[in-house]
């Protein structure tokens, strides 16, 4: 290497301890035209290379995130592709899965394609999650083929449920031949219409209406059956309830082809943090009682729940400042994920990012084994898309500080452990000392 | 005289003391509503709004009464003929009456908890709720215990505690407002409470509500009844789904002339109105002297006015209301 120039993309990480799902070694990553070319302790700095301290730091691949809502097109005012993606890079992530759910929504080959026309040049890669019906309306099966054709490795109607379940096995039936997966939003209509807390003690106090565990535990056994019956893999979203993650632990120990995501806010936040009204804490599946919060940590212990997905769902703040049966669900959450991971949870920190990392970027298809470049091993020859944490850092969540075009995070003023230091897309340093770097 | 809240919000917010406070204030102002001329200066120059973005004759009256028979200046903004209907947000509507300069503002709306954020928006100004979707309507609590004081002998020296009164509620207690500020008031100052309602007209869960028990029957409650307080089937919130229909819940759950007989002698039956004869009350029930359902109407101005004057008034009792 002769670095010569600032320009040559070289780039050393000093100083970390490199983790990934071989396991854990203190070593320096050295990065060329976004390929690992070196691992290995105390490498020699070339020349012109961009030097990241990694000191006290854990060296991993990029985090994955299942569920984000970059809102673009269609709410570009909450959020769009390029202030998502960075929002995501800051939060340690090099992927993202764009749900469908904008306007139009993702359920044709025309709107995939624009997706990823936008994310050209992104923060982050950002995969597309197809909508499994069109319109999301649960009617008729949108184009698979053409969208996996494109790449699409997951389908959901996320923010709907498949409500038919004549409609769901078929939807199972057809993606089994498509070698894809149905993500589910699991929320029974009939129970869960008109709810906007977590049906209970608190709901009935606030007098709020409320959504019972059992909407989304219903659709979790149904689909469950279906998965079993039609051998079409299911991944369910956004587990939020101890009945829904029993019965998936059980499922899976009988063999049936499910996945599960958790989100952190249900395993950090109860449905009393409602008891202000405040619509920040307003999100679907709503926020659950404690017996729930620790069944969902439980989850993430011994291996049911196979992802931390975000379910960042920006909202302009006007929207978040209507009454509270009124103002749309969601929180943002790329940018507090890891932090709020380290915080909370009582795992080893290779077992955290096993959650955030390369379980999910199996389930996304975006791991080198599906011929992706997220997840893998870091070792010479990978694709250098990386992060590196500080497990030790603490810093205060400032709404007004993150990079979303939205404030509507849930933990203004909460101090955290754990910070995102540097990441790498593709071998270009996208965040360094948590600075966005464009 | 103990503490008052910054604002009314909720039942939860006033302690048994703090009840007894405005029973007590509540006595002078309902002599002050006797008098020829019904005006006290207790509120001379301080500005008062009601802010109904739900549509309510009787409370907006009853609330602008009382602050006028308190000299109050007092500005009516109605969600139908304001700029909320020009797509103007609430906080921005809040922050532009803020703007005007106001010492109270008293606020119903369709959705739970409107009340409590608008407090925390607004600096210097109280917030009285006048009922928020299903949550709370505190000021019809208060006017249905000042009613049973009355009733149990109270007036000028009537009694604060209401210890071992039997109190069934009963309806649509899961979509009501007035049920929940009822059942925290009454149990404040002592009451036994029991909920007579069919399951699905009951909240999802009562974990930690302050009452002696749920009955499916009235006629099994009645005669242990000292006071029995009837909530109108709210069909505008979609509870007519929660019952087959309505002659079935009538049937089980009506206050018929056969039933009112049942009530111990001296028991009384109370409504927050607006009644719908023949469903949840008897025409002919409603007329009976027990029913002191004309009595909570017109102590409704008395308690609003001892409200305001507990939240805004700087002197005393003595000096300025009477």
């Amino acid at each position: 290497m002769s670095g010569t120039t600032t320009a040559t993309p070289e780039v050393v990480i000093r100083g970390g301890t490199v983790v990934d799902r071989t396991g854990e070694r203190r070593g320096d990553v050295r990065v060329v035209d976004g390929w690992v070319v070196e691992v290995a302790e105390d490498l020699a700095v070339p020349a012109g290379a961009t030097v990241l301290d990694a000191g006290g730091c854990l060296v991993a691949p990029g985090l994955v995130d299942l569920h984000t809502h970059l809102r673009e097109p269609g709410r570009e005012e909450a959020e769009t592709v390029e202030s998502g993606t960075r929002a995501a890079a800051l939060g340690g992530y090099t992927a993202v899965v764009a749900m469908p759910n904008t306007d139009p929504p993702l359920d044709s080959a025309e709107s995939v394609r624009n997706v990823f026309a936008l994310a050209e040049g992104a923060m982050a890669e950002v995969a597309v999650a197809g909508a499994i019906t069109v319109g999301r309306s649960g009617e008729r099966l949108a184009p698979m083929a053409e969208l996996a054709a494109l790449g699409v490795r997951l389908f959901t109607d996320d923010g709907d449920g498949v409500q038919s379940a004549g409609l769901m096995r078929r939807a199972l039936q057809y993606a089994t031949g498509l070698g894809v997966i149905l993500g589910q939003h699991c929320e029974d209509r009939s129970l869960a219409a008109g709810g906007t807390m977590h049906e209970g003690a608190w709901s009935s106090r606030l007098g709020l209406p409320g959504m019972p565990s059992e909407a989304e535990e219903v659709m979790v056994a149904r689909d469950i059956a279906l998965s079993r019956a039609t051998g079409g893999r299911v991944h369910f979203l956004h587990l939020s309830t101890a009945g829904s993650i029993d019965l998936v632990r059980r499922a899976r120990a009988d063999g049936v082809p499910v996945t599960a995501e958790v989100a952190p806010h249900h395993f950090t936040l109860t449905d009393g943090c409602t008891k202000g009204y405040d619509p920040v804490f307003k999100v679907n599946p709503p926020l659950r009682p404690q017996t729930d919060v620790d069944a969902v940590k439980a989850a993430l212990a011994d291996g049911t729940a196979d992802a931390i997905a975000t379910d960042h769902a920006p909202h302009a703040p006007e929207l978040k400042d209507l009454p509270f049966d009124q103002a749309p669900p969601g929180m943002l959450g790329l940018q507090t994920a890891f932090a709020l991971a380290v915080t909370e949870l009582d795992l080893p920190l290779a077992r955290l990012l096993a959650l955030l990392s390369w379980q999910p970027a199996v389930i996304a298809g975006l791991d080198p084994d599906h011929g992706g470049a997220h997840g893998g091993p870091v070792a010479p020859g990978a694709a250098a898309n990386l992060c590196v944490v500080d497990p030790a850092a603490t810093w205060t969540v400032d709404p007004t500080a993150l990079a979303s075009r939205s404030r509507n995070t849930p933990y203004a003023g909460r101090t955290l452990t754990g910070r995102v230091r540097h990441t790498v897309l593709a071998g270009e340093p996208v965040v360094i000392d948590a600075e966005a770097q464009r | 005289m103990t503490g008052f809240p910054t604002h009314l919000l909720s039942m939860d917010d006033l302690d048994g003391d703090a009840i007894g406070d405005v029973l007590r204030v509540t006595d002078s102002f309902a002599e002050v509503g006797r008098r020829a001329n019904p005006k006290v200066p207790a509120l001379r120059g301080r500005t008062v709004a009601t802010l109904f973005f739900e549509d309510s004759t009787r409370t907006r009256m009853s609330f602008e009464t009382a602050a006028k028979r308190m000299s109050a200046d007092v500005l009516s903004f109605s969600a139908g003929s304001s700029s909320v209907k020009k797509g103007e947000s609430l906080r921005d509507t809040i922050e532009t009456i803020q703007a005007i300069g106001m010492d109270a503002v008293i606020i119903r709306h369709s959705s739970s908890g409107v009340p409590a954020r608008v407090a925390e928006w607004v600096d210097h100004c109280a917030v009285i709720n006048a009922g928020d979707g299903w949550h709370q309507h505190p000021t019809q609590a208060l006017l249905d215990l000042y009613t049973v004081r009355q009733s149990l002998g109270g007036g000028q020296e009537g009694l604060d505690r209401f210890d071992g009164l039997r109190v069934t509620i009963v309806g649509d207690i899961r979509h009501s407002r007035v049920a929940r500020s009822q059942i925290t008031a009454y149990a404040a100052l002592g009451a036994e409470v029991t909920l007579v309602a069919p399951a699905t007209l009951l909240p999802p869960s009562l974990e930690g509500w302050p009452i002696a028990g749920v009955r499916h029957d009235l006629d099994g409650v009645l005669a242990t009844t000292d006071v029995v307080s009837l909530l109108r089937l709210q069909a505008e919130r979609g509870s007519g789904a929660y019952v087959p229909t309505m002659r079935e819940y009538s049937a089980g759950y009506s206050l018929t002339a056969r039933r009112a007989m049942q009530l111990p002698p001296e028991a009384i039956i109370l409504h927050p109105g607006p009644m719908v004869r023949g469903v949840e009350i008897a025409s002919e029930v409603a007329e009976l002297p027990s029913a002191r359902i004309t009595d909570q109407v017109g102590n409704g101005v008395a308690v609003r006015m001892a409200v305001l004057f507990l939240l805004l008034g700087q002197g005393t009792l003595e000096g300025d209301a009477a």
